[in-house]
């Protein structure tokens, strides 16, 4: 059958069971959006701002199993998503972003809304290809989204060019795709699964050290089986909370930079860590020569072979599919002759509990003045611990992941690689529309919400009931508190005067503000906001300026060397 | 520790900027790159010689590796392998210098390949440390132009990088 290239484009995405794409019209799209509108299967979320159309989409894919699928226009419209895309990008998120280009005969005449998008995303997408010939856009769209979830999945962009949409030609979506350069091994090596057992059996200190990756491939089910098994500590780093139950006895918080004391001190001082698609990145294991400096032995699974030992040397490097290698981990287990030292786990236990019994997340609660803390437990209380909470980057983020206790993989979305303020609420959108009946809240700061808040327009149009919990201090928290800490208190352009008055902003939008100043108020508004099921509620949470967050290890410090709290200073 | 690296890539364009993109986003040195068609012509051969330790030079070949249109990749340096360079250089040669750049050429088994009644452009062809070392046994001040391949490697016998 012959078709335009435009109408090409929405047939594949049709054979790909797109639900929605988010976008943003522009002259070289246009063949796609009129291809677009004369169907109903692949519904269209018009955003704002292009960046927000790349963070909704990949929302949509964290939140689900699904490739999240997003539209642009050439030059601005490419540019203004690369941000989403380079944020996909660091935390391994599965999406098709589809550009329009200029014409091809245009390409490389300094062409209005021309920029070499090929070129610009190439060091933040998975792959990227510019499509010249209309035969070839199925193949491509195909081979786009098979890259985009196989392997360590990440972003792929399909750049096309106006005249390409336009033109026509024969349509024939391939069943699947074969790449001779591409092969990723799903399946663990047998010898190294094995290996990696006796190693954990016979552990006297052993620590399990879980990351994204866990929830990129759905393993937080096989994983949670086996660690019971085990009677094994774990921890869950900012990208993998959620792989296991944070309610679990077993569980020791998140490690790193605002990690427990105890998840810190287990990951240092275990003699058998086991990294399960994680990669022992800057603000999980601090500096690499101090965790380097007490001798264990390391085994690393992970899809990405460049993940294993790149910061730090491994001794049994396991690559595959963590859900394949974990499930083939339990039925070794299962079928294993070797003893669990089992003595020395509970002494290893009791050390971990004289840890624990620190308490390094206690806080002082007022009366006076909400803590942000506060605000997160009782977002969690409200919720059930069930709701999908996105947040954006700083001290709020922190609070949000220290405070609300994940039990379930992808309910927690945030930008973990590339620290992007401005994901929040696009995320939201994203998860909304992907669980329209679940209750979906943003965790956020006065900053960050400023940087995408022209979405509360998106929000308005598609009737996303997103809950926006805003813990304002009237500073750039987390820069405020490195300056307070490093920076001798001078507070180099961290305050920001004249915000606007959040409340009625979101009233401006036809959404419902509420402001809350005192603590006593702080449930009763957010059980006002989760009662109102249809309805987007902003909630403009005064908090206490000077809060920081602890524990904390200070940037390049080891990670024993923590601050638990201010009386630590 | 120097290292001859050997790539196998599809044959498409903005392949060359994939991989010079990645080592200059990472920090990795480039000494020399060369590429052209094999002959199957839907694969360019890449042939980088670039320096690091051990660790670094793991992790070039991981991320060489996790480019999607890259096919295969070797450290050819790994074990016996040939390197060849070719350079062209220009030197001026005229008078006594005329019969003396004739001789050097024979004795590097350089072959003079265009000549004027000043010039010379002499064709050469060997490993980095011959080109180095006829540089450095030609009177310099001579030396009107070069211009060097950079490095094309293979490994010997039985070590043979194919699809």
């Amino acid at each position: 059958m012959v078709l335009t290239g435009a109408e090409i484009v929405i047939r594949c995405l049709q054979e790909e069971k797109v639900d929605y794409v988010f976008g943003y019209p522009g002259g070289a799209v246009l063949f796609i959006y009129d291809a677009l509108f004369q169907q109903e299967k692949v519904r269209h979320i018009l955003v704002r701002h292009e960046q927000a159309a790349i963070h909704a989409a990949d929302a949509y894919a964290r939140s689900t199993e699904t490739v999240g699928v997003a539209l642009v226009t050439s030059g601005p419209g490419a540019t203004n998503a690369v941000t989403g895309i380079a944020t996909a990008y660091c935390d391994s998120i599965p999406m098709v972003i589809i550009s329009g280009q200029v014409p091809t005969a245009a390409i490389g005449q300094d062409a209005f809304q021309e920029v070499d998008t090929v070129g610009i995303t190439r060091p933040c997408v998975k792959h990227n290809f510019l499509v010249k010939d209309p035969a070839d856009i199925a193949v491509t769209i195909k081979k786009a989204f098979h890259l985009a979830k196989t392997g360590r999945p990440g972003p792929v962009l399909v750049d096309i060019p106006k005249d390409v949409s336009a033109q026509s030609a024969e349509y024939h979506y391939p069943k699947s795709v074969e790449m001779r350069s591409y092969n990723p091994v799903v399946k663990g090596h047998q010898g190294q699964i094995k290996k990696a057992l006796k190693l954990l059996l016979e552990a006297k200190r052993p620590m399990i050290y879980t990351g994204g990756g866990v929830i990129l491939s759905d393993a937080a089910a096989p994983l949670t089986k086996l660690v019971r098994k085990l009677g094994m500590p774990i921890t869950n780093t900012l990208m993998g909370l959620g792989g296991y139950p944070a309610t679990d006895k077993q569980y020791l918080g998140m490690p790193g930079m605002h990690g427990t004391y105890e998840a810190n001190m287990s990951m240092h001082f275990s003699d058998v860590l086991l990294a399960i698609g994680a990669r022992f990145d800057d603000r999980v294991i601090g500096d690499p020569a101090h965790f380097a400096a007490e001798p264990r032995k390391i085994i690393h699974i992970d899809i990405d072979p460049s993940s294993i030992s790149k910061r730090v040397k491994v001794d049994v490097p396991i690559v595959g599919d963590v859900k394949e290698v974990l499930e083939e981990l339990a039925r070794l287990l299962d079928e294993s002759k070797h003893e669990q030292d089992t003595a020395s786990l509970a002494t290893w236990w009791k050390q971990i509990d004289e840890w624990r019994s620190r308490d390094c997340m206690k806080y002082k609660n007022s009366d006076e003045i909400i803590k942000p803390q506060y605000v997160v437990e009782k977002l969690w209380e409200v919720t059930g611990g069930d709701a999908f909470i996105t947040s954006d980057v700083g001290q709020h983020q922190m609070w949000a992941a220290q405070y609300y206790k994940f039990d379930k993989p992808r309910r927690w979305l945030n930008s973990g690689g590339l620290g992007t303020m401005g994901v929040g609420m696009p995320y939201a959108m994203g998860a909304q529309l992907a669980h329209p009946d679940a209750q979906v809240a943003c965790v956020t700061g006065e900053a960050s919400i400023q940087m995408n808040i022209q979405e509360l327009s998106t929000c308005k149009q598609f009737r996303l009931p997103i809950k926006i919990c805003n813990l304002n201090n009237r500073y750039l928290g987390m820069v405020r508190q490195w300056q307070e800490l490093f920076h001798g208190g001078r507070y180099s352009e961290s305050y920001m005067d004249s915000l606007p008055d959040f409340a009625k902003l979101a009233e401006a939008y036809g959404h419902i503000g509420i402001r809350v100043d005192r603590p006593a108020d702080v449930e009763g508004a957010l059980r006002e906001a989760f009662s109102r099921k249809n309805d987007l509620v902003f909630l403009d949470f005064q908090i206490d300026q000077t809060e920081n967050v602890y524990p904390m290890v200070q940037g390049g410090k080891g990670l024993t060397e923590m601050i638990l709290s201010a009386e630590d200073l | 520790m120097r290292h001859v690296i050997a790539l196998l890539i599809e044959n498409e364009s903005g392949a060359l900027s994939r991989v010079s993109g990645l080592f200059s986003a990472r920090g990795y040195n480039i000494e020399s790159l060369t590429v052209a068609p094999t002959e199957d012509a839907s694969l360019s051969r890449m042939t980088i010689v670039t320096t690091g330790s051990d660790d670094i030079i793991e992790q070039i070949t991981k991320q060489l590796n996790k480019l999607v249109d890259v096919v295969k990749v070797v450290d050819i340096s790994e074990s016996a392998h040939v390197e060849r360079e070719l350079m062209l250089i220009k030197v001026r040669a005229t008078g006594k210098d005329r019969e003396e750049m004739k001789r050097m050429a024979d004795i590097f088994r350089g072959r003079i390949i265009d000549a004027t009644d000043s010039s010379y452009i002499i064709e050469l062809t060997g490993n980095q440390t011959k080109l180095d070392s006829f540089i450095g046994a030609i009177d310099t001040t001579l030396i009107l132009e070069t211009v060097r391949s950079g490095i094309v490697g293979i490994g010997r016998g039985d070590r043979i990088l194919k699809l």
